[in-house]
């Protein structure tokens, strides 16, 4: 993982070994963020399995904080899914 | 305030259907971010998540799994699905040590073909290798054994041409591979049988006279490194299909509809002695457009797709049963977003 930036406010992290499979979800997470103005991300070059993940803010808020409360927000999913998922698959295998 | 309840509705429907129009998609992308429309709520809210998010399951068989899951966005569905083939990990054979191989099949296709056998070991039970370790520990190799030679039946009839009378163990299966136990594996796992998932999988033929003599090393893998670690045959999802009749469909064109999509999906009913179409069950639907091709039908029906509900199908190859499959794709997710958070945090201490 690498940050490049201008300001603390646009910042382009590089993470490695990575593709669409978490970038398009932390894509996804990020937007939902009220204080994000812009946020993306590519794939450089397919041989590579990295990601450029940009976030850019408004005002002043420094942008390693959407990048973490995406990350967060996004276990939190995860965590909610699976706890949904087994106790469906139960109440499931309970009433055959 | 007419017109803008017809404002919302339309908003409505392009923030959760992706409609299917004559010869284009439309509405594709999510567009429900904050900003996006003045009047609605889109910040996201875990509580608010948690209140609409639902899973129901439909089908479970042996080896595979139906289930929906609503509430949830493209994106995370399609990271569920990208994380069931490609990393969830496996064992399977990855080294083959040949010490006799006298068959029309060669060494490499011979290898090529074990690798693909899938094996019935719990990989949660195993560590992956370090790289570069050629010789493999108990914690993370299985050794399995294949020793077979071909022989002429001296009890066949003399006239016979069929291969199963004439000769003994002509034909190599699955079954013939045994567990070779490494180091202290018989205390690890008393009660466990790893052996291949089927047993009728042919491998070679033989003639008499001819032997097989390999030994396999199985490692933990994931299906990124190679599709022979994929634990699933497949894994896919649709969204489900919403089917609306914009004005009332009778009589002869009401037969027409029926049998433009899927069986099941239109039914007609008598209602004052006339015949009158009305959707049954979308879900059936495989959405051929047929409908479009009907130059009277083609306007009173809306096809559409809702956006956030997602019909998964999981299909096992046996390994691990499907819904353990889901969970630990799940599991893997949070890992990755744990790993990255681990490394922001210590960067940020620096």
């Amino acid at each position: 993982i690498q940050a490049d930036g201008t300001d603390g406010n646009c910042v382009t992290f590089v993470l490695h070994d990575e593709d669409h499979t978490l970038g398009n979800s932390l894509r996804y997470m990020v937007m939902k963020n009220p204080d994000v103005e812009f946020c993306g991300y590519c794939i450089t070059h397919p041989s590579e399995s990295k990601i450029n993940f940009r976030i850019q803010t408004r005002g002043a808020l420094p942008a390693v904080e959407p990048f973490r409360k995406g990350l967060n927000d996004l276990i939190g999913v995860c965590q909610h899914v699976l706890n949904t998922f087994e106790r469906s698959m139960k109440e499931f295998r309970a009433q055959k | 305030p007419i017109p803008l309840m017809a404002a919302r509705r339309g908003a409505d429907e392009m923030r959760d259907r992706v409609v299917l129009g004559e010869f284009g998609v439309r509405n594709v992308h999510t567009t429900d971010f904050p900003g996006n429309y003045p009047g609605y709520e889109d910040a996201w809210d875990q509580r608010r998540f948690e209140q609409a998010f639902r899973v129901d399951v439909i089908r479970e068989e042996e080896d595979t799994l139906e289930f929906d899951m609503v509430g949830i966005d493209a994106a995370i569905a399609n990271a569920f699905r990208r994380i069931l083939l490609a990393e969830v990990p496996t064992m399977a054979v990855e080294k083959v040590f040949v010490y006799n191989n006298t068959s029309i099949v060669q060494d490499e296709i011979l290898a090529h073909r074990l690798g693909l056998i899938p094996i019935r070991a719990d990989p949660r039970l195993f560590e992956y290798r370090n790289q570069g370790d050629q010789e493999g520990t108990e914690i993370d190799t299985l050794q399995f054994q294949l020793k077979i030679k071909c022989k002429r039946n001296p009890q066949a009839a003399k006239e016979s041409s069929d291969p199963d009378e004439l000769y003994i163990n002509h034909k190599v299966y699955s079954k013939h591979m045994t567990w070779v136990p490494l180091g202290n594996q018989t205390d690890l796992f008393p009660d466990a049988d790893f052996r291949p998932v089927h047993d009728d999988i042919l491998i070679a033929l033989l003639r008499p006279g001819q032997e097989i003599d390999v030994l396999m090393h199985c490692v933990k893998g994931i299906g990124k490194d190679h599709a022979k670690f994929s634990p699933v045959a497949t894994a896919s999802y649709r969204l489900l299909p919403d089917i609306t009749l914009l004005q009332p469909v009778e009589d002869e064109a009401a037969e027409t509809l029926q049998k433009c999509f899927s069986p099941g999906v239109i039914e007609i009913q008598n209602i004052n002695g006339k015949k009158v179409a009305r959707v049954a069950n979308a879900r059936l639907d495989t959405f051929s457009r047929e409908v479009f091709r009907h130059e009277g039908l083609k306007n009173l029906v809306r096809l559409a797709r809702v956006r956030n509900h997602y019909i998964f199908s999981v299909e096992s190859t046996g390994i691990l049963p499907p819904d353990v499959l889901v969970s630990e794709a799940i599991k893997i997710l949070m890992g990755k977003c744990q790993r990255f958070l681990n490394e922001l945090d210590s960067v940020s201490m620096e």
